[in-house]
C-alpha cells in the first residue's frame, strides 16, 4: 500500500504524456491547429451593418443576404494573399456561389480600379474603410471569410486565402449541409 | 505581423519589434491608468503571445484606438471587456474569467497548496508517533551508526572549531 | 573545416554515447573493473567530438560558410563576429548541440571531480547521462542536423540573425541557461543511479549537493540575464511576461530550488530521502519537457522554434522514455520506510518542508497556467489564454507565505525547537519589519499601499531575520571578525541567496506599484515634465552601425534645472532585414530608478511619437537574481564537500563490509 503511493507521480506522467501524444498527433494529421481562431460571432447573428458599395455607393444593409446561403469575404487591395485568393473567387461566383466583399480599411478608389480589372465575385463590396464592420465582426487581419446561414447566422470563419483544397475539405461539406437542413425544413 | 514580446531561449521564428507607442490624450489620470490596465491585460489576437501594449501589429492598433475611444465614452470596465469578448472571444483577456470551463485553472494552485499541506502534516503527525519505534534493521541501524561516527571523526579532525551549522 | 567533418564528429559522438551506456552497464552487472572503468575515458571523448563538432560549425559561422542552411538562415557576412559565433544557438538546431555539447561537459566534469565516488556509482551516474546523450544525438542526427547543406547552389549572403537576438545578452544568456538546465541532469543521474544501486543513502545526497547548486547557480543566472535583456532590448519596459517559453526555464528553476533545500535535510539529516530523489527526477524532467513545449509547435509563444511535428514525436517519445522510466524505476525502488531521523513541529525540517510544499505548488501552479490553454483547445473546449493576471494572482499569496517561512526557518535548530526561544529570538525582527512596510510607503510613493507595505514589510523581514540569526551565530566569538571567519562558505551562500530573494522581491514590488509611463509627442526643443524630471527633445540625426541605420534620437533629462542624462533611443533597420524596424530603448540605469526612453513612430512637423518610463527600483531584480546564484556558487563551494571525501571513503567500505 505504501509502495503504491510511489506510483503516483508515474500515473500522473502517464496522463499527461498521452495528452501531449494526442495533441500532437491531431497536429500532425492536421486535425488540430493551435493557431486556428474559431470566431467568437459562430452561431450567433452576423452584426448589423449600413454600408455604402464600392463602386455605386448605394447603402447596403445586412438584408441583402436574407434567406441566403452566402460567404462573407473580408478583402483588401493592401492584403497580397486576396491577390492569391481573388480567382479563386471568379470560379465560386461563376458556379453560383453568393459571396457579398467586405473591402476592409481600404480606398475605394483602389477597390474600384482592383474589381475592373480583375473582375468582380461579389454581389455587392462594402466599402468598411474604418474598418467598424471588420471590428464588429472580430476581424484581425484579410482575408477572411465566413459563411452564412439561410437566417443570417454565422456558421463558420476561415482565416487565409480560400482555394480548391480548403474549399473542399472544409466549406463544400459545410454548405451541403446547410442545403439540406433548409430544404428539410 | 509577429512581434515579440519576451525572450528565455529567443530562439524565433519571424518578427519586427518596435514598442507600440500611442501618444493618446486622456480626459483624466484614471482613465489613462484603465487604458493602460486594458492594453495590458488584452491579448492580441492575431499575434504570437503578446498583449496590446506591447504589439504593433494593426489589429492591435485598431484595438487600442477602440479602446480609448470607449474609455472616451464613459464605458465602464464591464462594457469594455463585454465588447471586446464578444468580437474576439474569450481569448482576448489574459485572465479568463471564473466559470465551470476554467475553475480548474483558478482552483489548481489551492489544491496544489492544501493536498500539499496535507501530506506535511500526515508524514510529521506519522513521524512522531512512530518514533519511539525501530524502524531500520539492525544491520541498517548498525551501518548507520558507523556512518555517523566516521562522519563526527572527519569532521573532527578537520574542522577544530566549533563551526556554525551550515545549511 | 568542412562541415561534414562537423557532422561525422556527430555520428562517432552518437556511438561514443551508446558505448557510453552499453560498457559501464554490463560491467556494473558483469562487476567488471575493467568495464566500469571505461565510462571516464568515453564521456571525455564524447565530449572532445562534440566540442570538434561545435568548433567546426562555430567555424561555419565565423567564415560566412553560407553553404550551411542553418548559416545562412541565422546570420550575414556583415554581422560582428561576437554575434555570428552567438548566431550558433540562435537557432533550432545549433542550440540543440549546445545542449548536448554542454551536456557532454558535465559528464566530464562528474568523471573529474568525482573521483571519490565508488567506481560502480560513478560509472552508473555516466551511463545515465550517456542515456540523455544518446538521445538528443539520434533527434539532432535524424530530424535536425545541423550541418545540413544547400548544395549546389550555396547562397551570396545569409538572411541575418533576428536583430533581436543582436545583443549582448544574447552571446551569454543561452549557454548561461543551458548550462543550468542540463546542469539537472547530473543532479538526475545522481538520483537514477541511487535508486539502481539501491544505495539512497545520505551520501548520496552529499554527492549530489554541491552539482544541484552549480546547475542551479546557472540558471539563476541565466533567467535573470534573459529578464534583463528583454527589458533592455524589447522597447517596453516589460522584464518578465509569463510567457510559456519563460515558464519551462521558470519550473525546472523553482523545483530545483526545493531540490536544493531538500537535498540539505536528506544531507544533514538523513530525512525525506524519497521526496528528494523525487525532486532530482522532477527537476531535470521540467528541464526536458520545456524542450519539448519549445520545439514541438504545440504552444503559441513568441519565441518557439518553427513547428515540427515530426520532432515533436520525437522529443515527446524521447521524453516518455527517460521520464517514464525514471518515474517507474522510483516506483519501484524509491524506499517506503521512514527514516529515523527526528524532528518536531517546530523544527528546521518542517520548514524546509514547508519550502518544499510552496515552490512545487508554485512550480506545478506555472505548468497548469501553461498547459491549460492547451488542453481546453485541443478538447475543442474553446479558446483561453492565461497570462500575467493569472500568474500574479498565484505568485503573491505562495511567495508571501514562503517569505514569512523564509525568516522562521534558518532561525530553527534541526530536530525541534520552543516555542518561547524561537519568538524571542524573531521578534525584534518582525516588529522591525512591520514598522519599515507601514512606514516605507508613505514617506517614498505620500501614500499608504498595500502592495508596497506588504512588499517591504516581507522583504524586510527576511533581511531582518537573518542579521538577527548571523548575530545569534557571532553571539560566542571573541571578535565579530573571528565569528564571521568561523561560518561556512554554505552559510554565506545562504544568507547571500536569501538576501538576494528578498532584494529582487522589493523590485518586484515596487516597480510594479511604482512605474510611471507616458506615450508623448513630442516636438522638437519642447520640454516635458513628467515623473519629477524635465525631458527635452533635442531632435533626431541619422546614425550607421555595422550592419543597420539607424534614426538616432537625443533626449536631455534634467532635475531642478541639473542635467541628469543624455539618453540616446534609436529605430533601427538592419540591412538583411528591411522590413523589421527595431526599437533600441535608451536607459539611464540607477539604483534607485532608471529612467527608459524608447522612440515610436516619427510624426508630422518632425514631432515623433516618444515613449518615456521611470521605473523605480527596477535593478533590484536582478541584482537580487545576481545575489542568489552568487549565494549558490558560494553553497557549492563549501569546503566540506572536498573534506567529506574521506568519510565517503570511508563509509564506501563500511558498505562493502556489511
Amino acid at each position: 500500500m505504501q509502495r503504491f503511493k510511489l506510483f503516483i507521480p508515474l500515473i500522473a506522467f502517464i496522463v499527461l504524456a498521452v495528452f501531449f501524444f494526442a495533441v500532437q498527433k491531431q497536429i500532425g494529421s492536421g486535425d488540430y491547429n493551435p493557431e486556428n481562431m474559431p470566431s467568437a460571432l459562430l452561431n450567433k447573428s452576423l452584426p448589423q451593418f449600413q454600408l455604402p458599395d464600392v463602386q455605386s455607393g448605394a447603402t447596403i444593409a445586412a438584408d441583402v443576404l436574407k434567406n441566403k446561403i452566402a460567404l462573407v469575404n473580408v478583402w483588401a487591395t493592401w492584403c497580397p494573399s486576396c491577390y492569391y485568393e481573388h480567382p479563386y473567387l471568379m470560379t465560386l461566383a461563376q458556379q453560383g456561389v453568393v459571396i457579398l466583399g467586405v473591402d476592409y480599411k481600404d480606398e475605394p478608389e483602389k477597390a474600384q480600379q482592383w474589381l475592373q480589372e480583375k473582375g468582380n465575385p461579389y454581389i455587392a463590396v462594402l466599402d468598411d474603410r474604418v474598418g467598424k464592420l471588420g471590428l464588429d465582426l472580430g476581424v484581425t487581419g484579410a482575408p477572411e471569410t465566413y459563411v452564412i446561414d439561410r437566417r443570417g447566422i454565422v456558421r463558420l470563419r476561415y482565416q487565409g486565402p480560400l482555394e480548391q483544397r480548403v474549399w473542399d475539405e472544409t466549406f463544400k461539406p459545410l454548405l451541403e449541409k446547410l442545403q439540406n437542413e433548409n430544404s428539410g425544413g | 505581423m509577429r512581434r515579440i514580446a519576451s525572450f528565455i531561449f529567443a530562439l524565433l521564428i519571424g518578427i519586427a519589434a518596435h514598442a507600440a507607442i500611442d501618444p493618446f490624450e486622456f480626459d483624466n489620470e484614471s482613465q489613462r491608468e484603465r487604458y493602460q490596465h486594458f492594453i495590458e491585460e488584452m491579448r492580441c489576437p492575431k499575434c504570437q503571445n503578446q498583449n496590446l501594449a506591447g504589439s504593433d501589429a494593426p489589429i492591435a492598433n485598431d484595438l487600442r484606438h477602440e479602446l480609448r475611444r470607449l474609455l472616451q465614452e464613459g464605458k465602464s470596465d464591464r462594457e469594455i471587456t463585454d465588447y471586446m469578448v464578444s468580437r474576439y472571444g474569450e481569448f482576448i483577456l489574459y485572465k479568463p474569467p471564473f466559470d465551470t470551463k476554467t475553475a480548474v485553472l483558478w482552483l489548481a494552485p489551492i489544491i496544489f497548496l492544501s493536498v500539499g499541506v496535507i501530506v506535511l502534516i500526515t508524514v510529521v503527525r506519522r513521524r512522531s508517533a512512530a518514533q519511539a519505534l525501530p524502524e531500520l534493521t539492525i544491520d541498517e541501524q548498525a551501518r548507520l551508526r558507523q556512518l555517523l561516527q566516521d562522519e563526527q571523526q572527519v569532521t573532527l579532525k578537520n574542522d577544530n572549531n566549533r563551526r556554525a551549522e551550515p545549511w | 573545416m568542412t562541415p561534414e567533418l562537423g557532422h561525422f564528429a556527430l555520428i562517432l559522438a552518437l556511438f561514443l554515447a551508446l558505448s557510453q551506456v552499453v560498457l559501464p552497464t554490463i560491467g556494473v552487472f558483469r562487476r567488471s573493473e575493467i568495464l566500469l572503468q571505461s565510462a571516464r575515458p568515453l564521456a571525455l571523448g564524447l565530449m572532445v567530438m562534440l566540442s570538434i563538432a561545435f568548433a567546426v560549425l562555430a567555424h561555419a559561422f565565423l567564415s560566412d560558410d553560407f553553404s550551411v542552411a542553418i548559416v545562412s538562415s541565422q546570420s550575414n557576412s556583415e554581422l560582428p563576429w561576437f554575434y555570428k559565433f552567438a548566431a550558433v544557438w540562435g537557432g533550432h538546431e545549433g542550440s540543440l548541440l549546445l545542449w548536448v555539447w554542454i551536456l557532454s561537459i558535465w559528464s566530464v566534469a562528474v568523471a573529474i571531480f568525482s573521483r571519490q565516488l565508488p567506481l560502480d556509482m560513478l560509472a552508473r551516474v555516466l551511463a545515465v547521462m550517456g542515456a540523455i546523450a544518446v538521445g538528443f544525438l539520434l533527434f539532432m542526427l535524424l530530424t535536425s542536423n545541423p550541418f545540413a547543406r544547400l548544395l549546389p547552389n550555396p547562397p551570396q549572403e545569409g538572411s541575418d540573425l533576428n536583430p533581436l537576438l543582436q545583443d549582448p545578452g544574447m552571446v551569454i544568456h543561452p549557454p548561461m541557461l543551458y548550462f543550468g538546465y542540463v546542469g539537472f541532469s547530473v543532479a538526475f543521474a545522481f538520483a537514477i543511479a541511487a535508486l539502481w544501486s539501491g544505495q539512497l543513502d545520505a551520501a548520496w545526497a552529499r554527492w549530489s549537493r554541491p552539482w544541484s547548486n552549480i546547475a542551479w547557480m546557472f540558471l539563476s543566472f541565466g533567467i535573470t540575464l534573459g529578464s534583463w535583456w528583454a527589458y533592455s532590448v524589447l522597447g517596453w519596459g516589460g522584464w518578465w511576461f509569463w510567457d510559456p517559453v519563460e515558464n519551462a526555464s521558470f519550473m525546472p528553476w523553482l523545483v530545483g530550488t526545493a531540490l536544493i533545500h531538500s537535498l540539505a535535510v536528506t544531507d544533514k539529516r538523513g530525512a525525506f530521502k524519497s521526496w528528494t530523489v523525487l525532486l532530482a527526477i522532477f527537476a531535470f524532467s521540467l528541464s526536458l519537457l520545456g524542450t519539448f513545449l519549445v520545439r514541438s509547435g504545440v504552444l503559441t509563444s513568441v519565441h518557439s522554434f518553427a513547428a515540427d511535428p515530426a520532432r515533436g514525436i520525437f522529443i515527446l517519445a524521447f521524453l516518455a522514455i527517460v521520464i517514464g522510466s525514471s518515474l517507474t524505476l522510483y516506483a519501484l525502488r524509491a524506499p517506503v520506510v521512514l527514516s529515523n531521523a527526528e524532528y518536531g513541529w517546530l523544527s528546521r525540517e518542517i520548514f524546509l518542508l514547508l519550502n518544499n510544499v510552496l515552490l512545487l505548488a508554485a512550480a506545478l501552479s506555472v505548468l497548469c497556467g501553461t498547459l491549460f490553454p492547451l488542453a481546453v483547445d485541443a478538447l475543442h473546449l474553446g479558446k483561453y489564454s492565461v497570462g500575467p493576471p493569472y500568474f500574479d494572482a498565484v505568485f503573491v499569496p505562495l511567495m508571501s507565505l514562503l517569505l514569512v517561512f523564509l525568516g522562521i526557518g534558518p532561525s530553527n535548530n534541526w530536530k525541534n525547537n520552543r516555542v518561547h526561544d524561537l519568538s524571542r529570538r524573531l521578534l525584534p525582527a518582525a516588529i522591525a519589519s512591520l514598522i519599515v512596510g507601514a512606514i516605507f510607503p508613505i514617506a517614498y510613493g505620500g501614500h499608504f499601499h498595500w502592495g508596497v507595505a506588504l512588499t517591504v514589510c516581507l522583504a524586510g523581514w527576511v533581511i531582518a531575520s537573518t542579521l538577527q540569526e548571523l548575530r545569534n551565530k557571532l553571539r560566542n566569538a571573541q571578535t565579530v571578525a573571528t565569528g564571521l571567519r568561523r561560518l561556512t562558505p554554505a552559510y554565506y551562500g545562504m544568507v547571500i541567496a536569501h538576501t538576494g530573494f528578498a532584494v529582487a522581491v522589493v523590485g518586484v514590488g515596487l516597480t510594479n506599484a511604482y512605474t510611471q509611463e507616458r506615450d508623448l509627442r513630442m516636438a522638437v526643443g519642447e520640454h516635458v515634465q513628467f515623473a519629477g524630471y524635465d525631458f527635452l527633445f533635442a531632435g533626431t540625426e541619422s546614425a550607421r552601425g555595422p550592419n543597420y541605420v539607424a534614426e538616432r534620437g537625443l533626449l536631455v533629462v534634467s532635475s531642478n534645472g541639473k542635467q541628469v542624462a543624455e539618453l540616446h533611443p534609436e529605430k533601427r533597420r538592419y540591412n538583411a532585414r528591411r522590413d523589421q524596424i527595431m526599437t533600441e530603448a535608451s536607459i539611464d540605469a540607477g539604483v534607485f530608478r532608471d529612467i527608459y526612453i524608447a522612440l515610436g513612430e516619427p510624426l508630422e512637423n518632425g514631432a515623433w511619437a516618444v515613449r518615456l518610463h521611470l521605473k523605480p527600483f527596477v535593478r533590484w531584480i536582478w541584482f537580487g537574481g545576481f545575489l542568489m546564484g552568487l549565494g549558490g556558487m558560494l553553497a557549492a563551494a563549501d569546503k566540506r564537500y572536498r573534506l567529506l571525501r574521506r568519510a565517503e571513503a570511508v563509509s564506501e567500505s563500511v558498505a562493502a563490509a556489511i
